[in-house]
């Protein structure tokens, strides 16, 4: 130990960001994204779908408790749960593409955690006014004026919370009947719970940890970097154009004033707090604001814009010695990038070519092995199978069942008329049924150890077919 | 998160002050309220072990202040589950079983119920796949010994057979022909079943046999050994044999007799560890269906 002093605290308290109002294209690109994300958000689950009687109307449904997801024209049951691998994976390499031309992009724009703070300060800001004047509220004491605005925005908080909360469940349930219910206070207490839930995350989140979600708790940032280089797109300051800025050491000893003027209007609006003439850092998320902002004060003073700008990495050199960067297309289109985009359709055309092929009737068998055969009185060798019939069709089907082999045999379902090989199935539904297949006495099958078989099953209405191969047991001698 | 607008440079990291042979401790320090969180999980373990089962001690852990346990629970989901189906039990109990396939619902519920009836009362003889062994019957194929329509089986569940706890028992017994009839004769009778059965034999004895098995057998296993089921007795010209349908086995049959004997399952029989109406019911629904029900 070489200090007697008091040792400076281990921990710190959040340094409050009050992000000015600022204008501009990136601010205005920002608003039409929130725009779309949270209208396809809050209005999708409202749209209607027409599927027949025995379906749900919604357009866009999960239904858990039947396992079906409803997509448009699209119907996804368990067993094809691979199409939401596929998504989920066409979404990981969507961002992998983005952020190796974009850099953060994600983070910046489209980002539920960006979208609903962005919501949340334009918020505040109606309210409680602009930067200078929440400064002041947040400094004063805790009269009766701080009070009406801070529960009147705490309020409205909470309304943009319960609809978050409100819309998250109508995607699992049929919209217009849970509205009601919910309203009346009829509704599955699941709804409510789900819904409170929702909207105090959504208020903690948007409302109160704000940058905080992004520099501590999400993971993303930190794998991005990997995604990132020299030519990625991100947000710097062209300090070789702005410095020495004004009213530093340098230009007070006589030295040229840069550019900057330091103004502090990047660093006002900056939702995450942070100045971005340190060099793009940790924090950035690259919403561009910090541009608006600049180029808004360069305008005024005379000056180009984009002091604070877009540019990758590899044209600093470049700048730095007066040249001209490469355009922006050349850094976009390079062998990574182009790589993501092929994985991203390959995986896109598997799924597209899967759900073209696949068929609406199925079937799985399992043939029962506990006993392998049954000997009837009449001396022939009885196999049973247990056959699951899938109808993907929205109205009820009669399936035919029947089977191939090389040898004779003859086929009956459990519970139905020795000839009758016709089961019904319900709409949207499976149905098990006991099959047995029976040879003669003597005959081949039933004196073979077993023999290859195939069990066929037609939709009687549509001329489907679906085939599962199994076999049949025999005594064996 | 804001960096003091002071210019600060990004490699002018606050130090704690602290310092080895020159090295130093950088300080980034953490936000506060991860802090308090960490503190705020610490009160919760705390309070946690207070209110649930948690501390072992030597007989059982500490109980908790809320009295939960799992234990109780499961019981609890038992009852309740017992509770939602005591409806659907009092009415298997009093079903009229000829048309319980009618009710999808109650068939359904029958057999699944049956199936575990089955499996821990019956299986243990007929196999858990129903299909028997030598001396226990297969209960899968279209064969009969007392009959095989689900109210034929409901009383061969209820009273057993060949047992003593039932008077009401299934009961008939096969003659030991051991001492009664000349080798000669047994092995003719022996060769006019397995004439009758479609097996290969002797013709010459079993012209003989069958004149013997008219004397001796026909009375049970009928002229032409169709069997019987109201007396048990099996069925002697089909494919199905409880003991073997070879010519020894059949001699050693003949010679010996058999005793096949079962359990009266019904409560009335076995206190304590019977089967109540409703149970019986189950299970021979259960084993109606398995593929042989007539």
């Amino acid at each position: 130990m070489s200090s007697s002093e008091t040792p400076p605290s281990l921990y710190e308290a959040r340094e409050p960001v009050f992000p000015r109002k600022v204008k501009g294209t990136f601010r205005s690109l920002k608003w039409l994204i929130m725009l779309a994300t949270l209208g396809v958000y809050y209005i999708t689950p409202w749209i209607r779908w027409d599927r027949g009687p025995a379906l749900p109307d919604q357009a866009v449904l999960i239904d858990l408790a039947n396992r079906r997801f409803f997509f448009f024209w699209i119907e996804i049951w368990p067993h094809e749960f691979y199409f939401i691998a596929g998504l989920l994976i066409m979404a990981g390499l969507g961002l992998f593409l983005f952020t190796s031309a974009l850099g953060r992009v994600w983070c910046g724009y489209t980002c539920p955690q960006t979208v609903w703070t962005d919501l949340f300060i334009a918020t505040e800001r109606w309210l409680e006014g602009d930067r200078n004047a929440r400064v002041r509220l947040w400094k004063s004491k805790w009269d009766l004026k701080k009070w009406r605005l801070r529960l009147s925005k705490w309020f409205i908080w909470v309304i943009i919370g319960l609809s978050t909360g409100g819309a998250w469940v109508f995607y699992f349930t049929d919209a217009p009947t849970l509205a009601v219910g919910l309203l009346n206070g009829t509704a599955h207490p699941a709804a409510y719970t789900t819904m409170a839930i929702l909207a105090l995350a959504t208020v903690f989140f948007g409302g109160i940890a704000r940058e905080q979600v992004c520099i501590y708790a999400c993971p993303w940032p930190r794998i991005q970097a990997a995604m990132m280089d020299e030519d990625t797109i991100t947000i710097g300051y062209r300090e070789w154009r702005g410095e020495p800025r004004k009213d530093s050491d340098a230009v007070q000893s006589g030295e040229p004033m840069g550019d900057c003027i330091d103004c502090m209007a990047c660093v006002n609006v900056c939702p995450m707090g942070i100045d971005i003439r340190d060099g793009q850092q940790m924090e950035c998320i690259t919403c561009g604001l910090c541009i608006d902002a600049c180029d808004d004060i360069m305008a005024k003073t005379g000056k180009p814009r984009g002091l604070v700008d877009y540019f990758a990495l590899k044209d600093e050199p470049v700048e730095r010695a007066g040249g001209a960067p490469l355009p922006v297309w050349k850094h976009v289109f390079r062998p990574r990038t182009i790589l993501y985009t092929v994985l991203w359709s390959l995986v896109g055309f598997g799924l597209l070519f899967a759900l073209f092929i696949r068929s609406e009737i199925d079937m799985t068998v399992a043939p029962v092995r506990n006993p392998q055969f049954v000997t009837l009185s009449d001396g022939s060798i009885r196999n049973a199978y247990d056959i699951r019939l899938r109808n993907m069709y929205g109205d009820m089907r009669e399936f035919e069942i029947t089977a191939t082999s090389d040898a004779v045999l003859r086929v009956e379902v459990e519970g139905e008329e020795a000839s009758d090989t016709i089961v019904t199935v319900a709409a949207d539904e499976t149905t098990l049924v006991r099959v047995y297949v029976m040879s003669g006495r003597g005959e081949a099958a039933s004196a073979a150890e077993r023999t290859d078989i195939r069990f066929w099953v037609e939709d009687l209405e549509s001329g489907d077919r679906s085939h599962q191969d199994t076999i049949f047991n025999g005594k064996g001698n | 998160m804001s960096k003091k607008q002071d210019n600060k440079k990004q490699d002018e990291v606050e130090t704690t002050g602290h310092s080895w042979d020159g090295i130093e401790e950088f300080n980034n320090p953490l936000p506060k309220w991860w802090v308090w969180c960490l503190y705020a999980t610490i009160v919760w373990a705390i309070l946690y072990t207070i209110a649930y089962p948690a501390w072992p001690m030597i007989k059982g852990a500490t109980p908790g202040l809320l009295g939960y346990s799992t234990r109780a629970e499961v019981a609890e989901d038992i009852a309740a589950v017992d509770a939602a189906n005591a409806e659907l039990i009092a009415k298997l109990a009093a079903v009229d079983l000829t048309t319980i396939t009618d009710d999808a619902e109650l068939h359904g519920f029958a057999v699944n119920g049956g199936g575990a009836i089955f499996r821990a009362n019956c299986s243990q003889c007929h196999g858990s796949g129903a299909a028997g062994t030598t001396g226990f019957p297969n209960l899968l194929d279209d064969d009969w010994l007392w009959g095989g329509t689900i109210e034929d089986i409901v009383y061969t569940v209820t009273h057993g057979v060949r047992n003593e706890q039932s008077l009401d028992s299934r009961y008939s017994e096969m003659t030991a022909f051991d001492e009664i009839l000349t080798d000669e004769e047994i092995t003719g009778v022996v060769n006019h079943v397995l004439a009758i059965s479609g097996q290969d034999h002797d013709p010459a004895a079993a012209e003989l046999g069958a004149t013997v098995f008219y004397d001796n057998c026909a009375a049970c296993h009928g002229d032409a050994g169709e069997g019987m089921d109201a007396l048990g007795a099996p069925t002697l010209t089909d494919a199905i044999w409880l003991y073997g349908g070879d010519e020894a086995t059949i001699t050693e049959t003949v010679r010996y007799a058999r005793f096949g004997v079962m359990p009266a399952w019904s409560a009335e029989y076995r206190v304590g560890s019977g089967l109540d109406q409703a149970e019986i019911n189950a299970v021979a629904a259960y084993v109606h269906q398995l593929g042989g029900g007539e």
